[in-house]
């Protein structure tokens, strides 16, 4: 079945029918139609995979989609342009530019702690570019991935962009196809097979993984607001987020008022009973949970640890004085459970964030401006929102991806567009000029070779539009500023030859 | 531990010292780089003459001379590329400090070729001292005097730790392979370089491979033909056909391939005279290998032009073939050597048909002076770059990208393009620690006023930009509005 419907998608896209920009806005429109039309329903089915509440969903999901979708929607024809290059002398007289193009056939699979957005975002990105598209979205969150399976082929053309669902075996099956790219959201693990497989058919990939991303409290910042943020961060979705603050690192001297600055967050955000809240999430499922659940084991919470297994619900937990070895310091938490390490100073924190892989994100909360510029360039993360957690991932000009093995490739707005596209080379020459190319002839020469050299380090011009425009107002404004100094050089010389215009005035 | 392990640990020791990062470092060795060139072109010339029996001459034309201009490209602009690069802004982050931070990899490990050994392993090093990364350098071993003048003379200009020059064979390569880098660049062939990638898997080290194809060739009937088929020999016959983006294969409508073949043996008797054999500028193939693959692939066409060969010397003379099928032995694989099959074709429509059986290649050449033409081709075909009424020398223009799609690779380089490609682009956004207010709306507890509030703001703002150079032209309207107000009325 998974041949069948990449055969079907590859077939569909050598119709060409995605070639023209139309068509692709027409797709982006019915898709911006059916998350406006059926709100409701993908706020159902994420109730029931993962406890979202009915608020979340647009916030963290669905606005951004929209934000995506219309982006991709108002620049396509700037994206899709052909993108003139500067020329050296040799082509001066030729036409250069990058020309985007589709690749073919991606395969798109998701995840499923924010199973829309993570599916659906890039394939906003695989239409603009004007490819098809192999949805496979994640089989843990079943609900979702069935909705999806249901919703997009009434929306969007069937054969060019089919969703496939199932677990692990389709998956393997689905990988032994041939693909023009393959867009992977989730473990580093899976990652590795993903690349692997995609190796056999020298197919490029996009891999946005994880692993353990470090938020730095920096003493002399104000922890009230620094733990609120963080508290946000960490316990939206119940912990379940790439980008979420993995761990806390901090001065022992502030690890009190930190814990304190959750604690009262906490009953901000969740009321004194977390499980009551409409707008605190479980664990995706029981396996996940244990796994939580065993990182947990051998540690005093300082606050929160209950836990219900039958709603796989897990309290928002902090634990402090965790010790940089121990097994919760190995891998991913993925959970509402967040631990704080002490280290003397910020030089310790890094060395503590250079000792380990590179993260996804990195967080420093500080307000001295060299103390950050510093954490930033003697560390290195896929990206770095300084004072805040998360942001970065919602601004749609800064590209998101890992590092590392956090990952490869980049993208979001116009970033997924490239990312998706093959980026060709055009340089048309004319056929006249071929004295400039004699020198390059056998039999060859010291003479024509000088001439070729001067010819290749010419430098380079930029003949682009905006140049020549911005060239030509500075000659005006220039001349116009030559002429004005003029004109006062005579008025101050005394008059001397406007004297008979003055003359003819009077008499 | 085994040699490589012990350059590998030992470059990325010397990274994590950071010495590479400063820029006034970057560019010292890349003038050592430079240095190098210009210093050592008798060795380097010598080398090659042993290994390709490429003139003087030539090995400046294809090889020194790229380099050293890219070399002055790069110390021209590095600056500019490492410096943070500002990004658009949205309604919610109007206060915050945005921008694109390049940031070096870690170790880079450069795999070349043999047929452009200097071009082909050097380019990426210039990217990747550019970033600030440690490069290793593992120069082909087909090419003997090449790799041995590498590893002995280049490390006395550069930092023998940051980018050690590893030789040596396949066994060498696979123990290389087994090692953690932070990024690969090969360039070769597609059945090593899946190998080079699941290799990469194992350490999910991103991977820039620069593989190869048939790159077609189309001659339209109503172009200059004399014209063209100069360029085209020039292309074909440069460096006896090994050159990744040499024109493979030439398609033409069948009326005017004796034309082409007239032309082009006219072409072939000035560049490289009566007998190519005995002169200077005419190249041998590679090794015995090779010859053999090369000269067995005749075996089921017509020879029009040349066809000769001494296994003596590794010769083969330039040789075009004519009424070449799809099916012929010649149209397997890419040739990668002196040998140009016709393909008759029946116009644009035929061509394109045809190209698009393929695979996709590193190029595909087009001769016509119909602009139309030239679109339609390009738009209906793909491949790595696209070069119109030329061969070879978009390689040279290093403002566009250099890199292959499908089977002829991933990722591109050149210029600006090898610095992006071997630099992290990290995404920084810096807020700061007050506007709470503006955050209270994405705290629960949720409720729809505040969902509506979020999104009021996170809505993509209106071009900012835009905006801005609006407001200004009203403010110098109002401005003379009220200067002419007052000064004329």
């Amino acid at each position: 079945m998974e041949r069948q419907a990449v055969k079907k998608a590859r077939e569909a896209f050598l119709s060409g029918r995605t070639r023209a920009l139309e068509f692709r806005l027409q797709q982006l429109t019915a898709l911006q139609k059916m998350i406006a039309e059926r709100q409701t329903e993908i706020a159902t089915a994420l109730k029931q995979d993962i406890n979202r509440s009915q608020y979340d969903t647009p916030l963290l999901e669905l606005i951004g989609l929209e934000n995506d979708i219309s982006l991709a929607i108002a620049k396509l024809a700037e994206w899709a342009a052909p993108r003139p290059v500067e020329r050296n002398l040799l082509t001066i007289r030729d036409e250069a530019y990058i020309q985007p193009e589709p690749l073919g056939v991606v395969l798109i699979i998701g995840a499923w702690n924010y199973p829309w957005a993570l599916t659906l975002s890039p394939l906003v990105g695989a239409i603009a570019a004007g490819n098809a598209a192999v949805v496979k979205p994640s089989e843990l969150s079943e609900c979702s991935s069935l909705l999806l399976r249901a919703l997009l082929p009434r929306y969007l053309d069937q054969d060019l962009y089919p969703v496939v669902t199932g677990g692990v075996s389709e998956t393997q099956e689905l990988l032994k196809q041939r693909f023009d790219h393959v867009f992977y959201t989730g473990s580093g693990s899976v990652g590795r097979l993903v690349m692997e497989a995609a190796s056999r058919h020298l197919t490029p990939v996009t891999l946005e993984l994880g692993g353990k991303s470090p938020c730095y409290i920096d003493k002399d910042c104000d922890l009230r607001v620094a733990c609120r943020r963080i508290t946000w961060g960490k316990f939206t979705n119940c912990g379940q987020t790439c980008i979420a603050p993995d761990y806390i690192l901090c001065e022992a001297s502030i690890q009190g008022k930190v814990v304190d600055g959750i604690r009262q967050t906490l009953l901000e955000f969740y009321g004194a009973d977390p499980k009551c809240s409409a707008d605190y999430g479980r664990i995706i499922n029981p396996r996940h949970f244990n796994r939580v659940m065993n990182l947990m084991e051998g540690y005093t919470a300082v606050l929160g640890g209950q836990s219900d297994a039958s709603q796989r619900y897990i309290a928002p937990t902090v634990l402090k004085d965790v010790p940089p070895h121990s097994r919760m310091m190995q891998e991913e938490i993925f959970g509402p459970v967040l631990p704080i390490v002490t280290v003397s100073d910020m030089d310790e924190a890094i060395r503590f964030v250079n000792e380990r892989e590179k993260p996804l994100a990195l967080y420093i909360f500080c307000s001295d401006k060299l103390a950050v510029k510093k954490m930033i360039e003697e560390t290195t993360s896929g990206g770095v929102t300084v004072n805040d957690v998360m942001m970065h991932y919602t601004l749609s000009s800064l590209p998101f991806g890992g590092v590392g093995q956090s990952g490869m490739g980049s993208y979001h707005g116009k970033h997924t567009f490239d990312r998706l596209s093959h980026m060709r080379a055009c340089l048309v020459r004319s056929l006249g000029m071929e004295s400039f190319n004699l020198a390059r002839y056998p039999p060859q020469d010291r003479q024509r070779a000088r001439r070729v050299r001067m010819a290749l380090r010419s430098p380079m011009i930029d003949f682009s539009k905006r140049t020549f425009v911005w060239a030509v107002a500075a000659s005006v404004v220039a001349f116009g500023l030559f002429v004005t100094l003029l004109v006062i050089l005579l008025i101050a010389s005394g008059l001397n030859c406007t004297c008979w215009y003055w003359q003819g005035f009077y008499n | 531990m085994s040699r490589e392990q012990l350059a590998v640990e030992r470059a990325r020791r010397a990274f994590s010292t950071g010495r590479s990062k400063p820029l006034a470092y970057r560019i010292r060795q890349l003038n050592n780089l430079r240095r190098f060139l210009v210093e050592r072109q008798s060795e380097i010339a010598e080398a090659a003459k042993k290994d390709l029996n490429r003139s003087e001459v030539g090995i400046q034309l294809f090889e020194t001379l790229g380099l050293e201009s890219e070399i002055q490209l790069v110390i021209k602009n590095l600056k500019k590329w490492a410096a943070p690069r500002a990004v658009e802004k949205n309604l919610v982050t109007l206060s915050d400090t945005l921008y694109i931070q390049p940031e070096p990899l870690g170790v880079v490990l450069v795999i070349g070729a043999w047929n452009y050994p200097w071009a082909v392993t050097l380019f990426p090093l210039i990217g990747a001292i550019a970033a600030g990364n440690a490069a290793v350098v593992k120069p082909s071993e087909v090419c003997v005097h090449t790799s041995t003048v590498m590893e002995e003379l280049l490390n006395a200009y550069l930092d023998k730790e940051l980018y050690p020059v590893v030789t040596g064979g396949v066994q060498e390569t696979q123990e290389l392979l087994k090692q953690r880098f932070d990024h690969i660049v090969y360039t070769g062939n597609s059945m090593v370089g899946r190998i080079v990638m699941e290799a990469a898997a194992k350490h999910l080290t991103p991977v820039t491979l620069e593989l190869g194809g048939k790159s077609p060739c189309y001659i339209d009937k109503n172009c200059d033909i004399p014209l063209a088929c100069r360029r085209v020999t020039w292309g074909k016959f440069t460096n006896c056909g090994q050159t990744c983006i040499a024109p493979d294969y030439v398609l033409c409508e069948a009326s005017i391939q004796d034309r082409v073949i007239d032309e082009m043996k006219k072409c072939i008797k000035e560049f490289y005279t009566d007998d190519p054999k005995s002169f200077l500028d005419y190249g041998r193939i590679i090794n015995e290998r090779h010859f053999r693959r090369i000269l067995a692939m005749t075996e089921d066409s017509t020879v029009a032009v040349g066809g000769e060969s001494d296994h003596t010397e590794c010769y083969i003379a330039p040789t075009i073939l004519r009424d070449v099928k799809a099916g012929s032995k010649v149209m397997q694989e890419e040739i990668f050597g002196p040998l140009l099959p016709i393909v008759p074709v029946s116009g644009l429509e035929g061509a394109i048909d045809f190209i698009n059986q393929g695979e996709k290649s590193l190029v595909i050449y087009v001769f016509s002076t119909d602009k139309k033409l030239i679109n339609r081709l390009i738009e209906e075909t793909s491949s790595g770059a696209v070069l119109a009424n030329d061969c070879l020398v978009h390689y040279s223009v290093s403002s566009l990208p250099f890199g292959g799609v499908g089977n002829s690779g991933m990722g591109c380089y050149h210029g600006k393009f090898s610095f992006d490609q071997l630099s992290h682009l990290r995404s920084c956004m810096v807020r700061p620690l007050k506007n709470e207010g503006m955050n209270s709306m994405r705290y629960p507890p949720h409720t729809l006023g505040k969902l509506g509030w979020a999104r009021f703001f996170l809505v993509q703002a209106p071009d900012l930009a835009l905006m801005g150079r609006v407001g200004a032209l009203a403010v110098l309207v109002a401005v003379a509005g009220f200067l002419i107000n007052a000064y004329l009325l």
